[in-house]
């Protein structure tokens, strides 16, 4: 310890071995190759509508909201934006609505079917989703939710439901119940101590789950294309209007699908990512 | 403080939404594609294997699948033994791989369809090189090698996140030890992954491989924004069948076919990976 | 007046029986330990009167009233948890005004009794930290406070030194017990620490498999332990044992006589603890085996009659590993237990 701490300078200066440069090399790599990309279509989507169907291209923005105007004032659009912000926060609060008490109900009780029900929720990964879609717009014909953004709400929170239950199970894992029985021999009843205790704690992680679930339905298109029409949210727009829909569009289009999406998982990033990670063990 | 009936109903409302929008549209897809005009019969799923498109679509499907996920799965195990050795700005790192988690499919198919449509970035990049002096087509009908090789990247771009969070968690989960252990008996790096990682790693590995099959089978908006109707794919076909033809029996037939192939490589790598309770950290 | 009543009591989980048939009376304003191994069920009966869990048969009364069917905010207790339970998310003033608030008292009531509080348990500095910001023992110290400042009528304390350091413990505990003393609260106070129950309670009920074996004083106990579990658990080192064999109208242990009890069996059990022997010219001999300085006395282990054999004695006495030593038992501390069932027999 002391050899070290004598020669600070000198370990400053040894040289990193040739494995830590390829190593800093390809990460540097990795990471260009994943945020370029975005940067391109940033770039198309900031830049003036003859600037994106002209050629060769310049790799900066002009910074010229032609491409953005064109894209709002185009007919249908802003209606379609205001039909994807709204399936995706009625698919949050749905998700969090019926996942929190289930990953409420997973990680404090024992009993029967306890495992069964997770067995559910597993499953229900492993399937396909989207294909979901398609008997379920027999059903909201018949039940007259067909092209209504509730109905694609609860597609969605089909889609989001699982995950939710599985952060929030593993959210409220985390927080031990004697904090909960020390409430209880401090004056609380059950809904107290949660509403108290609980819920401070598990708020980040489920405010973090409601994020991921409003991602999930602001990024889906198969569904959200096979069942609205007139209410069309932007991916279905978008995905519709590919055969002739001019480029400028299509790059703010796809620009205005990632911005978000990506503003909200920084936000939420720590919490995501250990959720995530322990949810698909 | 014991209610007994508490645990079911704070599940009962997720519950129920599973099994109406999970179990109910199961059983209704099976039924479309079995049934027609009243009775049972195998008549949709002879009109989907006519098809012409049905071969192309199947073959260009798995092709996807085959070349994506092994390349995929050395990527993503590349960048998770990188990312759990970084010590410094390993946050950074990890939020800037798993962006494109947040990335809706659509979005990643414009952002790849910015570089690489004729007057694109990619082409302009050669230009500025002065390789060309002419735009290529890289996404046309004609050029369906390297149609389908940006579809790979793609892709790859876009969901080898998906993987990569599911092996870092799982590499979280093993033991320093395991490594210090390799290490004192002379393992080197190359030798302590193959002899160390990758066996601890089997379950993630495996649990990755399913998740990420399963949606290789659904590949659909990526396809669709860069090569529109060049490129046949299982999912775009349920959507043509569904929506432009409105024939939604084939379209059920077709999304059983998803399922099935679906189950059966799911089965296959549980198979295939499992690890003995015995043999398990 | 928080008298606690036991009666018949008996915990199962499935076919797992945590307690079988606990009696215990503990008078108001007592101090109570409840003392065993993990596993004898101790945590369980703090459990069961605090209302966390509901007995499977049986009854628990506080201040003379049924509470089986009570939570645990209508009985009229406090408890200390063994991990704390400091919520981390409030401040240490707000963890101690916790249940005060729930109690709606005025905010200048609270103000104060907090303030008391956390003086009694000198973190009057760390009102507004938070748990995160604090040692163990600080943690300790606030989940002390907040149960004290609910003036409750009993307090319910589980193993709250055992996640302490071994100096720190001994500064807790006597610490507690000052505080305790002062308070008189009705307390029981679950451990299984020995030193720490002699220390404290003013009785010991020491559990053993789901069972109250014995419940008296500290030094009843110790000098009368009930059964020869409760002798080989209480003390440290803990009493040695010998089998009795009956010679000449007496006992004989380890080839010597001595005068025992009357009993009908052929064979029973000599106990006698480690510092109530004295070297002598004949008695007990045996090999010693291992001497320790303990530097306030010498333990030495040795073997007699083929059984380990522990004595504490003079730390100036000449003694080596090796050579062979004799030892008397005091006559007024021998102790004798039947060795099917265990219990002393007088």
């Amino acid at each position: 310890m002391s050899v070290a701490a004598a020669t600070p300078a000198a370990s400053a200066a040894r040289p990193v071995s040739a494995g830590r440069w390829m190593t800093i090399a390809i990460v540097v790599v990795l990471c260009v190759w994943v945020l370029l990309p975005i940067y391109l279509i940033a770039v198309n989507a900031l830049s003036a509508p003859a600037e994106v169907t002209g050629w060769p291209k310049r790799f900066y923005p002009s910074f010229d909201f032609g491409s953005i105007e064109f894209f709002i004032q185009f007919r249908g659009v802003a209606r379609a934006l205001m039909n994807s912000v709204i399936v995706a926060v009625l698919t949050m609060t749905l998700a969090i609505g019926l996942g929190a008490p289930a990953g409420y109900a997973l990680a404090r009780f024992r009993f029967r079917g306890k495992e069964s029900f997770r067995l559910l929720v597993l499953m229900t990964r492993a399937f396909p989703l989207p294909l979901l879609a398609l008997p379920l717009a027999v059903l909201f014909i018949r039940t007259g939710l067909d092209d209504s953004r509730i109905g694609l709400a609860l597609v969605h929170t089909t889609l989001a439901l699982p995950f939710a239950i599985l952060i929030t199970f593993s959210l409220f894992l985390s927080i031990p119940y004697e904090l909960e029985e020390a409430a209880f021999t401090l004056g609380c009843t059950r809904l107290q101590a949660f509403r108290k205790v609980v819920l401070p704690l598990a708020l980040p992680g489920i405010a973090a789950s409601g994020v991921f679930a409003f991602v999930t339905s602001w990024n889906e298109v198969f569904a959200a294309a096979v069942l609205t029409i007139q209410n069309k949210t932007l991916t279905a727009f978008l995905l519709q209007s590919l055969d002739y829909s001019p480029l400028p569009l299509k790059f703010a289009g796809g620009a205005v699908l990632v911005i978000p999406a990506l503003v909200f998982l920084f936000a939420v990033r720590k919490y995501l990512f250990s959720l995530w990670g322990i949810a698909n063990r | 403080m014991e209610s007994r009936r508490l645990p079911y109903l704070l599940l009962l409302p997720a519950t129920l939404f599973l099994v109406v929008f999970f179990v109910y549209p199961f059983v209704q897809v099976a039924f479309q594609a079995f049934t027609k005009g009243g009775g049972f019969t195998l008549d949709n799923f002879h009109e989907m294997v006519s098809d012409w498109k049905f071969t192309t679509a199947l073959r260009n499907t798995l092709l996807l699948a085959v070349v994506i996920v092994p390349l995929q799965l050395a990527l993503a195990l590349t960048m998770a033994s990188i990312v759990t050795r970084l010590k410094a700005g390993r946050d950074v790192v990890l939020y800037i791989w798993t962006i494109p988690l947040g990335i809706s499919d659509l979005a990643a198919g414009l952002v790849w369809l910015a570089i690489f449509e004729r007057n694109g970035f990619f082409n302009s990049l050669l230009a500025n090189l002065g390789l060309m002096s002419e735009p290529t087509i890289w996404l046309g009908y004609q050029n369906k090698i390297t149609l389908f090789a940006v579809v790979v990247m793609a892709e790859l771009w876009r969901s080898t996140a998906i993987v990569l969070v599911v092996l870092v968690a799982g590499m979280g989960l093993i033991p320093k030890e395991y490594y210090e252990a390799a290490e004192v008996f002379g393992a080197g790096p190359w030798k302590r992954f193959i002899k160390v990682t990758l066996p601890l790693l089997k379950p993630s590995i495996q649990t990755a491989l399913i998740l990420r099959t399963i949606l290789a089978f659904e590949v659909f908006a990526v396809v669709a924004a860069l090569a529109g109707t060049n490129m046949p794919i299982l999912m775009g076909e349920v959507y043509e069948w569904q929506f432009a033809l409105q024939d939604r029996k084939v379209a059920a037939a077709y999304a059983l076919v998803i399922l099935a192939i679906s189950i059966g490589f799911t089965l296959f790598f549980l198979f295939t990976l499992r690890t003995r309770d015995e043999a398990r950290a | 007046m928080a008298e606690i009543d036991i009666r018949n009591v008996v915990k199962r989980f499935g076919s797992y029986t945590a307690l079988e048939r606990v009696d215990l009376d503990v008078a108001d304003r007592e101090f109570l330990v409840l003392l065993g191994a993990s596993g004898c069920g101790k945590t369980t009966l703090l459990r069961l009167i605090a209302g966390l869990d509901t007995p499977s048969e049986g009854e628990i009364k506080i201040g003379g009233k049924r509470v089986n069917e009570l939570p645990p905010r209508a009985r009229g207790i406090a408890m200390v948890f063994q991990n704390y339970a400091v919520f981390p998310h409030l401040t240490v003033f707000e963890n101690i005004a916790f249940g005060l608030r729930m109690k709606k008292l005025p905010e200048a009531e609270i103000d104060e009794k907090v303030k008391r509080s956390a003086s009694l348990m000198h973190i009057e500095q760390l009102l507004s930290r938070y748990s995160g910001q604090l040692s163990g023992g600080q943690r300790q110290r606030v989940a002390v406070a907040r149960a004290l400042a609910m003036e409750p009528g009993v307090l319910l304390m589980d193993e709250p030194l055992s996640n302490l350091d071994a100096l720190l413990r001994l500064e807790m505990r006597a610490e507690l017990k000052g505080v305790l003393q002062e308070s008189r609260t009705t307390t029981i106070y679950v451990t299984h620490d020995q030193v720490e129950a002699m220390s404290l309670g003013d009785r010991i009920a020491v559990m053993h498999e789901g069972r109250i074996v014995q419940a008296a004083t500290p030094m009843d106990v110790y000098r009368d332990p009930a059964t020869n579990f409760v002798g080989g658990f209480i003390g440290s080192p803990p009493m040695n044992f010998l089998p009795a064999a009956r010679h000449n109208g007496g006992w004989q242990v380890a080839g010597v006589d001595l005068a025992g009890p009357a009993s009908d069996n052929a064979e029973i059990q000599f106990g006698i603890r480690p510092e109530d022997l004295m070297p002598t010219e004949s008695g007990l001999s045996g090999t010693v085996r291992v001497v320790e300085p303990l530097g306030a006395h010498k333990l030495v282990t040795m073997t007699v009659a083929d059984t380990l054999f522990r004595a504490v004695l003079d730390s100036d006495l000449p003694v080596r590993p090796g050579e062979t030593l004799t030892l008397a038992p005091r006559p007024e501390r021998i102790r004798w237990f039947d060795p099917k069932s265990g219990a002393a027999i007088n």
